[in-house]
């Protein structure tokens, strides 16, 4: 019966597991069914068929005469019978079934029968000895009332006592903490001392009103602040390294000395030391004015090492401290800004040392030194901004490596002109060097190019040099401002392209410099810079900036001044040092002429004898000049040369035209006459320019410079009156220019022409205009 | 403009001798003189009518020899004075006069050029400059300023000051200075400064330029080495006292400021042989013409020392459009020094070039230059 209970009571099933424990479940459910309990699975079988209808003959509802109505109406009669088969063998299992159940419920019924009155029984005698036990616990508490009633009052006296007991070992402590903490300073255990003191002071401060624990406080106070002064005092010796700072700072903290206080102080500290690193450091730059006593890397190294070293140190164990320490939270900030404001201030002035020191750095040679003392001093300075990051140190040491390297730049660029003008000078020395006879010194284009391969190797090594601040090894080198600027602007457009420009613009200057107030540049040193400058234009320009642009890696797209440019320039140069040159040669020659001309009486003068002294001088000068300029430059072109150009006399001027033009006459026509025929005679020949441009060639060169002496010459005679001798004298001069200028010019025409148009002149300003015989003038002339 | 070309005027002679008649306010009129050794030499009195570009000339003769240099007077259109060679036996010497014109050719004439010749008149002479103590006259000047009665001339070492008396009849040598120093010192070129009152000349011996005081005949400034060589003229512009034009044998043209002579203001470097002569132009001080022996006339706008610095190059034809030409020019950037013109048609050397006083219009002006050789005489019309 109980077990049907419990599996009533184990819950409905699934719906799946009820159908397959159908048959099983069934007999329960026939006991349900007695026993008057809902039968969920009987429920669930009448839903199937008819749901518990009337017809369902395990439903509650069966209705045993409609269940045969409606049997008898619905089935054939073997379903019937089948049907009846069924019911009866099915009655036949239950009425076994029931039979089963009854024995084996009766058998249970017996046995638990049994057991209730074996129960009875001894539940009787436990019933006794529970009576028993009431009673014992009674006489129990009441005598423990007894008890305790009794004791209460010592119990209370004991607590009393121990709470007094400890009191007074607190009140011994705090009596005993002035001594305490005495011996703990002498000691020296200050740790010990500020734990003690940190107990103590709560409670001192809460009972400062009674006088003795006052007492207290003000000697713990004094002991306290007399620790506090050692310990500080201690801070400041600072003698003991930072470990031991770092303690005393951690004391001090605990002591409740003002925070902030203690940054100043410990930054105050540190910051002496470090300063007197920097006097160090300063007194190494040596006297102003003076040569520094150590060499930059040194200094950097030292720099480095003992500045920049105790720096880190100082910011690493001050962050410690004030910063990065657990429970610093609160004052970080103010520590923080204290220190960054320190650092700058420090760094500020190694700075400022370092760039004086790099500004010191004069040399113009190798410069690896350097460049190894700024990378020592850049990397250092990582290091430092990795440590402090925000405080700027790296861009500002960048900064001064930037600085360093275009200063340096700018000082090689001065080094370079330096060295230019002193090859200048030295060729102005050794052109001004007196010859020896006979031997002659160096000669131009050795000159050219000794000054020229100077000037290459010296840029070459310059480059070489600068070339440092971009290698691989150093730190720096891949900054942006080392990779792109540094190449493109400094070195390529200020160095390079500066160096270029100098030279040409140096050159130019000999051309407008104080040149006709003393100090003129030599001649010679026109023309050699003039083929100096050409060369520039033709090759080393290009070379040079190919030189810069392979070694630095100038991107194209930034490259500044073309090349193209800087070779006009050169040209242009080239060519106002060969035309001022020209100019310089052919005026003295001019001069010479135009003195001569205007000292001589030439009205008075005798016959002429020989050929003046000044015009063999002109022709030894032109042939001095041609030598010149024929050791700088090419021949250049001649027009061609009529076959007896040497012979040529004035036969054919003197004769057939000269008897038109000079023959005396004094009709009144005649002017007319002479003017006519010589402007005829001006229409036939060609226009004589006399200063056409110079070109880059020894034949250009000295048509110019005969043209202009010529001309000058002739500007000269149109300003005297000649007597017959002295046409007869010009005359004779002419011819003797005539037979050797001739080789020098480009247009021998030119120099005929010229020649002409100053006898015709001499002859028109001739009183009696009588010309000398063509063949005495050669001999005159072979004779002289 | 209606025509840039040069209008020519032939000479029969070679000259060297050009000046623009100073007394002249009206017409653009210039004297020339001519050089021939064997003839008599001629004045050209040379009018240009700018209006008609029309020449009138007429000839004057000069019978006591060529003619080196020439200037007219400031007061009296009739009067000039010239230095001139006199070439006796086997001796040249250059002497100076006051010449006065005649009486009808002063206003200039106005009869066709064809007949001029026909009629060639004779100066009169009015007096001699006295110089046999001094040697050779380089240079005559009138006080530019003054009433005609005041000349100096340069002869050889000697600063001479003469004064005309009794209408120019006689001349009185009032005051004079002379050179000292070593070799031969000859002046070559002077010239009267306009300004101080006219108590400034300007000489020019070698390479040397000096200034003096015409009150006291002392020298108040010297500047050596000037020019490379030779210094051949010098002229003061008109409108800013202390400054000064040279040009000379280096080919230069140098400008400077009297105050402070160790270096030029301004240095030109344009023509290729000597430079013979050079001219402010009297109304616009930045207009600097020069003349040289490269044959060569060049006319540079020197506006960064001019007294007008932004510029007013007077360009106009008509009065009407100046105002509006003016308020261009205002906001135009200070213009650059520039060469305006080069005028190559001379064959030969140019020796002189002068720019006439007259200006029309603000607007015109004659410059005129004088070339050797073929003879030619060239007015160009300043643009």
């Amino acid at each position: 019966m109980a077990a049907a209970a419990l599996g009533a009571g184990g819950g409905p099933a699934g719906p799946a597991e009820a159908e397959a424990a159908e048959p099983r479940r069934r007999p329960h459910g026939m006991l349900k069914l007695y026993y008057g309990l809902p039968d969920p699975a009987a429920g669930e079988a009448g839903r199937a068929a008819d749901a518990g209808g009337p017809t369902d003959i395990n439903g509650p509802r069966f209705d045993p005469e409609a269940f045969l109505t409606k049997l008898q109406k619905e089935c054939p009669l073997a379903q019937l019978m089948d049907c009846e088969t069924d019911m009866v063998k099915q009655i036949r299992a239950l009425d076994s079934d029931m039979q089963t159940l009854v024995y084996e419920n009766y058998n249970k019924f017996i046995s638990a029968t049994d057991t209730i009155r074996t129960m009875k029984n001894d539940f009787k005698r436990m019933e006794d000895e529970m009576d028993g036990l009431a009673a014992n616990m009674a006489a129990i508490t009441e005598s423990s009332a007894r008890v305790s009633s009794t004791l209460r009052d010592r119990h209370e006296q004991i607590a009393k006592l121990s709470g007094v007991h400890t009191l007074l070992r607190k009140l011994q402590f705090l009596l005993e903490l002035p001594a305490r903490l005495t011996r703990c300073v002498e000691l020296e255990a200050y740790g010990t001392a500020v734990r003690y003191h940190g107990r103590a002071r709560a409670v001192l401060h809460h009972y400062r009103h009674l006088p003795s624990f006052h007492g207290i406080q003000a000697d713990c106070q004094v002991i306290m602040a007399g620790l506090a002064q050692r310990l500080r005092q201690r801070f400041r010796d600072g003698g003991s390294g930072a470990k031991d700072l770092a303690e005393c700072v951690e004391l001090l903290l605990e002591l409740e000395e003002p925070a902030e206080e203690l940054c100043d102080e410990f930054l105050a500290h540190a910051g002496a030391r470090l300063a007197a690193e920097l006097d160090t450091l300063e007194a190494e730059l040596g006297p102003p004015g003076g040569a520094p006593t150590c060499d930059i890397l040194e200094f950097t190294d030292r720099g480095c090492n003992s500045f920049v070293g105790n720096l880190c140190l100082v910011i690493a164990s001050y962050q410690e401290l004030f910063v990065s320490r657990a429970g610093a939270a609160p004052i970080a900030p103010m520590a923080r800004a204290k220190l960054a404001t320190f650092v700058e201030g420090l760094l500020g002035r190694y700075f400022g040392l370092v760039e004086r020191r790099v500004q010191l750095e004069k040399g113009v040679g190798d410069s690896s030194l350097l460049v190894r003392a700024l990378d020592r001093f850049h990397r250092r300075l990582q290091a430092l901004e990795q440590l402090l990051p925000g405080a700027g140190s790296a861009s500002e040491g960048t900064a001064i490596v930037e600085r360093a390297a275009r200063a340096r730049v700018a000082q090689y660029l001065q080094a370079l002109r330096g060295f230019y003008q002193d090859c200048l000078t030295d060729v102005r020395q050794a052109l001004a060097a007196p010859r020896l006879a006979g031997k002659e010194g160096p000669g131009l284009a050795e000159l050219l190019a000794t000054v020229s391969a100077s000037l290459l190797g010296q840029v070459k090594a310059v480059l070489g040099y600068v070339h440092l601040f971009t290698a691989r090894d150093v730190a720096f080198s891949n900054k942006p401002y080392f990779k792109g600027e540094f190449c493109s602007q400094a070195v390529r457009e200020g160095l390079v392209v500066g160096f270029i420009r100098a030279v040409c613009g140096t050159a130019q200057q000999f051309c407008e410099a104080p040149g006709d107030r003393g100090g003129t540049a030599p001649p010679a040193l026109l023309l050699l810079l003039s083929r100096l400058c050409l060369d520039y234009e033709t090759s080393t320009i290009s070379y040079i900036l190919t030189l810069a642009d392979e070694q630095f890696l100038v991107q194209a797209e930034v490259a500044g001044t073309p090349g193209s440019v800087l070779c006009a320039e050169a040209r242009a140069a080239a060519q106002r040092l060969l035309t001022h040159y020209v100019r310089v040669q052919g005026l003295a020659v001019s001069q010479m002429l135009r003195k001569s001309v205007e000292t001589r009486d030439w009205v008075g003068t005798i016959e002429p004898r020989t050929v003046r002294a000044v015009m063999k001088r002109v022709v030894e000068d032109t042939t001095a000049i041609d030598v010149q300029v024929g050791l700088l430059y090419e021949e250049g072109v001649r027009k061609a040369q009529s076959s007896d150009s040497s012979k040529r006399t004035f036969s054919v001027y003197s004769s057939s035209r000269q008897q038109g033009r000079y023959a005396p006459s004094y009709t009144p026509s005649a002017p007319m006459d002479t003017n006519l025929l010589s402007n005829i005679q001006k229409l036939f020949s060609e226009r004589i320019d006399i200063f056409s441009p110079v070109e880059f060639n020894k034949v250009s060169v000295l048509t110019g410079i005969v043209k202009i002496s010529l001309k000058s010459f002739l500007e000269c005679v149109r300003l005297r009156t000649f007597g017959r001798f002295g046409l007869q004298q010009v005359q004779v001069d002419c011819h003797y220019l005539q037979l050797y200028l001739w080789r020098f010019v480009g247009d021998e025409g030119l120099v005929h022409g010229l020649l002409d148009e100053i006898v015709a002149s001499a002859a028109h300003r001739c009183l009696d205009p009588v010309p000398m015989e063509p063949s005495v003038v050669e001999v005159i002339c072979e004779r002289g | 403009m209606e025509d840039d070309a040069p209008v020519i005027y032939g000479l029969e002679f070679q000259a060297r001798a050009l000046t623009p008649q100073t007394a002249e306010t009206d017409a653009i009129r210039f004297l020339v003189g001519t050089q021939s050794l064997k003839y008599d030499n001629q004045i050209h009195i040379i009018d240009f009518d700018d209006e008609n570009n029309i020449i009138n000339k007429n000839v004057l003769l000069h019978q006591v020899g060529e003619i080196w240099q020439i200037s007219a007077s400031p007061a009296d259109k009739g009067v000039l004075a010239t230095c001139y060679n006199r070439t006796s036996d086997s001796k040249v010497m250059t002497c100076a006069a006051v010449w006065r014109m005649p009486k009808e050719l002063e206003s200039g004439s106005h009869e066709s050029p064809d007949d001029s010749s026909s009629n060639t008149q004779t100066l009169e002479l009015l007096c001699h400059l006295d110089n046999t103590a001094h040697g050779n006259m380089a240079c005559v000047m009138w006080e530019p300023m003054g009433d005609g009665k005041k000349l100096i001339s340069l002869a050889d070492n000697h600063l001479l000051l003469w004064d005309l008396q009794e209408s120019s009849s006689k001349a009185v040598l009032s005051n004079s200075a002379a050179l000292e120093g070593k070799g031969q010192l000859k002046f070559t070129s002077g010239r009267w400064s306009p300004h101080h009152n006219c108590t400034q000349v300007a000489t020019a011996n070698d390479t040397t330029i000096r200034g003096w005081d015409t009150r006291s005949m002392r020298q108040i400034y010297c500047i050596e080495n000037a020019h490379g060589q030779l210094v051949r003229d010098l002229d003061f512009n008109p409108n800013k006292q202390y400054y000064l034009a040279s040009c000379g044998d280096d080919c230069k043209v140098k400008f400077w400021d009297t105050r402070n002579i160790n270096e030029p203001v301004k240095t030109l470097e344009e023509h290729s042989h000597w430079v013979w002569n050079v001219r402010y132009n009297h109304s616009h001080d930045q207009l600097v013409l020069t003349g040289s022996s490269d044959s060569r006339v060049i006319l540079s706008n020197m506006v960064s020392i001019s007294s007008e610095p932004f510029g007013h190059l007077v360009d106009d034809d008509e009065l009407s459009d100046q105002e509006d030409h003016h308020q261009e020019e205002k906001t135009k950037e200070p213009l650059q020094d520039s060469i305006i013109a080069t005028y190559e048609e001379h064959e030969d050397s140019v020796y002189a070039v002068e720019c006439s006083l007259v200006y029309r219009n603000q607007c015109r002006g004659g410059l005129r230059s004088c070339s050797y050789q073929v003879v030619q005489f060239m007015l160009y019309k300043n643009r």
